[in-house]
């Protein structure tokens, strides 16, 4: 009785397994797709065949006849854009899964602590007051600001002591704080042109990334990806409060932290690159969890292939709904966001 | 001898919670916790589980302070059920239990055949086996407390701690939930409000008012209508009960 137990265990192990990988391969394959789409799409329309070829060519795999012009746009323009929104969209999405999780609200999001109010100040100090005189780059600018802003809400909510409720007021004040400085210093200083640049900027574009800027996020948001693995049970652990968390076991002040901090570089990062792009934090793991459930051993994997495809897409969706013209990205995953989210809030209502 | 305290006083800011406390539980009892609003019931809770660490004074586990056994090894022996823990999570009952094998998993360990036996247990012991895929909010609040205390116990605790957790149910749940504890062979320590039914379930009884002990022994030497006048300011006559042997308080009109 026992083999056949053992048996039956590990052959759905097996079939577990084999589940995962079928996922797995499935969603690199989507990404891949869209990533290849995406990178087709533009004045000049490239096919999929091309990109393939271009990219297989480029690691050496392949000595495929590529038009040369393809290839540049290919590698020194679309692919690096399209691959950044990959991994900007994982981490928005993996922030907004934590935060909702650490702080059990739903309408938490990576920019709940403060973070893209505070970048904005970062980057208007730099574009219109001229901070640093051209040492320091519009992305550091962001950072620093981002920075600010969390370190201004730890301190308020008390370090990783204060309670969930305590560290969204905190975050509350804090965007109100950066959000009428980034007011003051465009009404009083700025030129139209200046306000402008400004609002395009914090309303998101991919436009300006290229290799070294996905370097950087690829490994920020892998590492982020990682430690929510390492994290996943710990998060689970969190469902009924800080208080339930400890009495398991958990070192909740540690884990916060820990958290926080992860959310923390990973958004700043994204912001400094691209912008405030909103939705997609608060959007996408509501989604994830719609299908793979609650427990973050699966929902923060599903959070960042859903979050990656949302916002490839989203950013094909800024260059072709008005020819001609590039949408901020912020706008679509907005408007995309919207009604896909109440029609999740109408399911959700019907089920419960 | 299972939980002792140790002139336990807590701080908050200058204001004293619990001042000079000591008690000990002994193994395998049923031990309640009464007192009026405000005495410090579930700060003593608190304190007990680790939650807290007392401005002075020591609780010992076994005779081991609590202070220097870890947390995982703290929550693989005790397990505490807090008031009103709830979430908006949509989880099913056994993802709920399985939250309790937590401090007996290291990060990355599969789920293990004792992991297994602890959980089907727990559910077993607490009738929630038929309700194990039902989602965390269609439940009724009896079977939410159900589902705690299958998560307590799939902690496999020696000492369970619970924080009033008949609130909010109905009589016949509160009666299943004692009788469920009473029934149980480890050392629990429950905050009650219903004197009558902390006389009729619990081995002893510990009475607190301002952070104090001021009463505790066996339901007949501790339920007594001076204490009660005296403690909860109520007018009442008390009687051994035909039913039960154990005290039975009238109130007063």
């Amino acid at each position: 009785m026992s083999v056949t137990a053992v048996k039956g265990g590990s052959v759905r192990l097996y079939s577990r397994f084999a589940v995962l990988i079928a996922i797995l391969v499935a969603s690199a394959v989507g990404i891949s797709l869209i990533v290849g789409v995406s990178v087709g799409i533009g004045d000049m329309p490239i096919p999929l065949s091309s990109t393939y070829a271009a990219i297989t060519n480029r690691l050496g795999w392949t000595n495929v006849d590529v038009n040369r012009i393809h290839e540049t746009i290919i590698w020194d323009y679309r692919l690096s854009r399209a691959l950044v929104a990959v991994f900007c969209g994982a981490g928005l999405a993996l922030s907004g899964a934590i935060l909702q999780s650490l702080l059990r609200n739903p309408l938490a999001e990576p920019y709940v602590l403060g973070i893209s109010a505070g970048a904005s100040t970062g980057t208007v100090a730099v574009i219109i007051l001229g901070l640093g005189a051209g040492s320091i780059s519009l992305s550091a600018g962001a950072f620093i600001g981002a920075f600010a802003a969390f370190f201004f809400v730890a301190l308020l909510s008390n370090g990783a002591r204060g309670g969930a409720d305590q560290t969204i007021l905190a975050g509350v004040a804090a965007s109100q704080l950066f959000n009428a400085a980034t007011s003051y210093i465009v009404t009083t200083s700025g030129n139209a042109q200046q306000a402008r640049d400004v609002m395009f900027w914090l309303l998101g574009s991919f436009g300006a990334v290229r290799w070294p800027e996905f370097a950087l996020v690829s490994v920020v948001v892998g590492i982020g990806l990682i430690v929510c693995l390492f994290y996943a049970r710990v998060l689970d652990a969190f469902v009924f409060g800080d208080e339930a968390a400890a009495s398991l076991g958990v070192n909740v002040s540690r884990a916060r932290l820990l958290l926080f901090g992860v959310t923390a570089v990973m958004t700043a990062t994204i912001v400094s690159m691209v912008g405030t792009i909103g939705f997609v934090g608060l959007v996408v793991p509501h989604a994830a969890r719609f299908v793979v459930g609650p427990l973050h051993m699966r929902l923060m994997p599903a959070c960042a292939i859903v979050g990656a495809i949302f916002m490839v897409a989203a950013d094909i969706a800024s260059r072709v709904l008005i020819p001609q013209q590039v949408l901020p990205i912020g706008v679509v995953t907005a408007l995309v966001g919207v009604p896909f989210f109440a029609i999740i809030l109408y399911r959700f209502r019907r089920a419960s | 001898m299972s939980i002792k305290a140790d002139n336990l006083v807590w701080k908050i800011d200058s204001k004293t919670i619990i001042d000079g406390l000591s008690f000990t539980a002994q193994q395998g009892k049923m031990i309640g916790l009464l007192g009026p609003n405000g005495s410090g019931k579930t700060s003593l809770l608190r304190l007990l589980a680790g939650l807290k660490k007392p401005t002075s004074g020591r609780i010992t586990l076994d005779g081991k302070n609590i202070a220097q056994i870890g947390r995982r090894s703290m929550a693989q022996r005790v397990a505490f059920i807090e008031q009103h823990a709830t979430t908006n999570a949509s989880l099913k009952v056994i993802d709920v239990v399985k939250l309790g094998r937590f401090p007996h998993r290291s990060m990355f360990s599969g789920w293990s055949t004792a992991d297994d036996a602890a959980v089907t247990y727990a559910l077993e012991r607490t009738e929630m086996t038929a309700k194990r895929n039902d989602h965390w909010q269609s439940l009724s609040g009896g079977e939410k407390q159900r589902t705690h205390l299958a998560r307590a116990l799939a902690q496999s605790p020696a000492e369970l701690i619970l924080d009033e957790p008949t609130n909010h149910l109905d009589i016949h749940h509160q009666i299943n939930l004692l009788r469920f504890v009473s029934a149980l062979p480890i050392t629990s320590i429950i905050a009650l409000h219903d004197l009558n039914h902390a006389a009729m379930f619990c081995d002893e009884l510990i009475v607190m008012q301002s952070g104090r002990i001021v009463a505790s022994g066996s339901p007949e030497d501790v339920i007594t209508q001076a204490l009660l006048r005296e403690v909860f300011s109520v007018d009442a006559r008390v009687e051994s009960s035909p039913y039960h042997s154990n005290p039975h308080i009238h109130f007063v009109r």
